[in-house]
């Protein structure tokens, strides 16, 4: 029972993180289906930070993750301008934008990964291998039955996920900034009508959702396999896309939607194991968060309201 | 400054300004600003790019190479390339289809092996033989492709599921599941891929002796291009193809019309689905004779590229097709020639997919040009004849 929530709470957080960018993006107006290319990006440009510092450093130094988090975010955010500049000033589709981004993210990533090894460090690898994160036990609140699981074993990352989706719930829901950016999604020549330029609002908007699937993407790469390679494109923003519809873009059902596939994950593994059959039978495990996401959409996706200006292209002269 | 901008507005409104032909020539600009890229980038990495490029074109059977080995000259290197190109046409078609109807289909790669998959079960372990054999793998590939392109659209049209979301799912699914049937069923040991198919269903023709040759012929390419023509018909001169492209360009004016918008969607999406299966079938059971588990093809995704540049038009997708499978074909040989990264390829597709995205914007703003010269010349026109007054 403890692994399923350790490993389930390291899962969903990441997961949790990067559908806030995704909500935050959406919300402006601005589709964005490449949360999965700037995860992806982010982790790339991330490890790279931490293989190149980890030299510097002694081996049980903390440093390079931590810096390694945050040129996620930077590689993330950067990453997420090409977006916002094909959505926002070239008029491109937002829909297509986003798949090249991921596209172009697999094919850029692999392509520097495979020729920063073999021209920096002289391997032939196609991974950055990353070094092994610490872990937090919290005294005495883990010794709790159940809820302990809670505080055992915690990524450093967690806590950081935890500290920025407060600071995010709170930019989008308390302050005025947020409202502005609500207001683009669902109505965009009100805002600006009231003098904001929502084109300011939206790029902020993307860029956001880079520096969150960056830090996500980091923190996959370090709890899932503790190294960077191609592996990484698996899906898990398209996952984090499916949670923020079922969660009704909204931020705390989003939570709720990332609890249910992080456990679903977690305790499928942990089935197979208890139950002990051949590792083969993992890959029907690994379709549960999958499966899960198309029946609850096919449940909820009818009541479900999208902002109303999602995936239009703003045009001042239009009405 | 004011004479430079005018002669590049000039320059761009020669070159593009033809509405007529904008369509051909747009892609083409972004096909040279990518090359470009691509040139600029191996050539950071210290490597000539024009025989690069050359090496691209080597590696695909249409310059010939400096050596060959025994039974092997340009024509076999040219077969083994339609060989690659047949399953890409399929693929690109089935997206073209939907981005008609209005539809994103990217999950073509999910439904080829899905295609794939059963056509290997159910013909491709069978003893049949090759004349009943080759038309049921193609049947029964259309057949399951289309089932799940119709789940698909049926998604978006009742339970309104993002098409997006709903078929990469899918994808995820198809991929662990089949994976799973094949670790645990139909895996050969020592390649650690599925039990290959029999010769009889294999729908390309594998080191036939022709002459003192020995070639892949690819039965599918004939059909993947009769079906281009076919898909270009359907698409302008049928009420069918009307309709789909009604809804594609605004459903709730095609509702206005009369036209059932859900049935179209569905419609679309199974089409598209039927396509991606022979995809499938012509990769999973001609280009390859077996199926890597856990793997899902780049082709079903390469395809949108293809799509998006050839304008979803089925014969500007017979040309953007041919470019990109010498891109993805000829980057293996290239790597081994000039030893660059064969991922060179796909980086070259990605610039290519991003430029391509922006042929709306390249429009608009060779419009706009135009209106600025315009503007300027009455403009000029008016000083003058003040001037003359």
């Amino acid at each position: 029972m403890n692994t399923v929530i350790i490993d389930g709470l390291s899962f969903t957080l990441p997961l949790f993180i990067m559908a806030i960018g995704g909500i935050y993006s959406e919300r402006s107006g601005i589709t964005n289906l490449a949360l999965e290319g700037l995860q992806g990006f982010g982790a790339f440009i991330g490890a790279l930070m931490a293989v190149l510092l980890a030299s510097h450093f002694s081996a049980n130094s903390q440093v390079p993750y931590y810096m390694a988090m945050l040129f996620a975010i930077i590689g993330g955010m950067a990453y997420a301008s090409i977006h916002a500049l094909l959505c926002i000033k070239f008029k491109a589709n937002q829909v297509i934008s986003g798949v090249v981004i991921n596209i172009l993210a697999m094919a850029l990533t692999t392509f520097l990964t495979k020729q920063i090894n073999k021209g920096v460090f002289g391997a032939s690898s196609d991974k950055f291998v990353l070094g092994v994160s610490s872990r937090w036990t919290v005294p005495g609140l883990s010794e709790i039955p159940i809820i302990g699981a809670v505080f055992t074993n915690i990524y450093p990352f967690e806590i950081i996920i935890i500290v920025i989706a407060v600071i995010a719930w709170y930019l989008l829901y308390q302050t005025k900034y947020g409202l502005h950016l609500r207001a683009c999604g669902d109505n965009p020549h009100a805002v600006d009508a009231a003098g904001i330029d929502v084109a300011k609002v939206r790029f902020f908007a993307v860029l956001m959702s880079g520096a969150l699937s960056g830090l996500a993407g980091i923190s996959f790469a370090y709890s899932i396999s503790a190294n960077f390679s191609s592996a990484i494109y698996v899906g898990y923003g398209y996952l984090a896309i499916a949670a923020l519809i079922f969660g009704n873009w909204k931020i705390l059902p989003t939570l709720g939607a990332c609890l249910l596939f992080g456990f679903a994950r977690s305790g499928g593994y942990r089935i197979v194991q208890l139950l002990q059959m051949p590792s083969s039978y993992s890959d029907l495990v690994m379709i549960l968060p999958y499966a899960l996401t198309l029946l609850l959409l096919i449940f909820f996706s009818k009541q479900n309201r999208a902002p109303r200006a999602l995936g239009e292209i703003y045009d001042k002269g239009k009405r | 400054m004011k004479q430079k901008n005018h002669s590049i507005k000039a320059f761009f409104v020669k070159c593009f300004g033809n509405e007529k032909y904008q369509s051909i020539t747009i892609p083409l600009f972004a096909i040279f600003i990518s090359l470009l890229a691509g040139a600029v980038i191996i050539g950071l990495l210290g490597k000539n790019p024009l025989s690069a490029y050359q090496n691209l074109l080597q590696g695909s059977g249409l310059l010939p190479k400096p050596s060959y080995a025994g039974y092997k000259n340009i024509l076999t290197d040219f077969t083994s390339f339609l060989n690659a190109w047949t399953p890409m046409l399929f693929a690109s078609l089935a997206v073209a289809v939907a981005l008609k109807a209005g539809l994103f289909n990217i999950g073509v790669s999910g439904q080829m092996l899905t295609a794939g998959f059963f056509a290997t079960i159910l013909i491709g372990y069978s003893d049949l033989p090759a004349p009943i054999a080759k038309p049921l793998v193609l049947i029964v590939g259309m057949i399951v492709g289309a089932c799940v392109g119709g789940l698909i659209g049926f998604l978006k049209y009742r339970f309104n599921i993002n098409e997006v979301v709903s078929s990469i799912m899918l994808n995820y699914i198809a991929q662990y599941v089949f994976s799973f049937f094949i670790n645990t069923y139909f895996v050969n040991p020592v390649s650690r891929q599925s039990t290959s198919v029999s010769e009889a269903s294999r729908l390309t023709l594998m080191d036939t002796l022709v002459g003192n040759l020995k070639m892949d012929i690819p039965l599918g390419i004939i059909l993947a291009i009769i079906t281009a023509f076919f898909m270009k018909f359907l698409i302008d001169r049928t009420k069918m193809g009307y309709e789909l492209k009604a809804v594609g360009a605004s459903p709730t004016a095609a509702k206005y019309a009369g036209i059932h918008v859900g049935k179209n969607m569905v419609l679309a999406m199974v089409i598209s689905g039927a396509l991606a299966g022979l995809a499938g079938v012509t990769y999973y059971l001609g280009y390859f004779g077996s199926i890597q588990p856990k793997v899902l093809v780049s082709t079903g995704f390469d395809a949108i590229a293809v799509s998006l540049l050839g304008n979803s038009n089925p014969i500007g997708i017979i040309f953007s097709s041919f470019l990109i499978t010498v891109i993805s074909k000829g980057s293996t040989y290239m790597s081994s020639a000039a030893g660059i990264q064969a991922e060179i390829a796909s980086v070259i597709t990605g610039i290519l997919l991003l430029f391509s995205a922006c042929g709306a914007y390249m429009k608009y703003k060779i419009k706009s040009f135009q209106d600025d010269i315009a503007t300027e010349k009455t403009i000029a026109q008016k000083q003058r004849k003040e001037a003359e007054k």
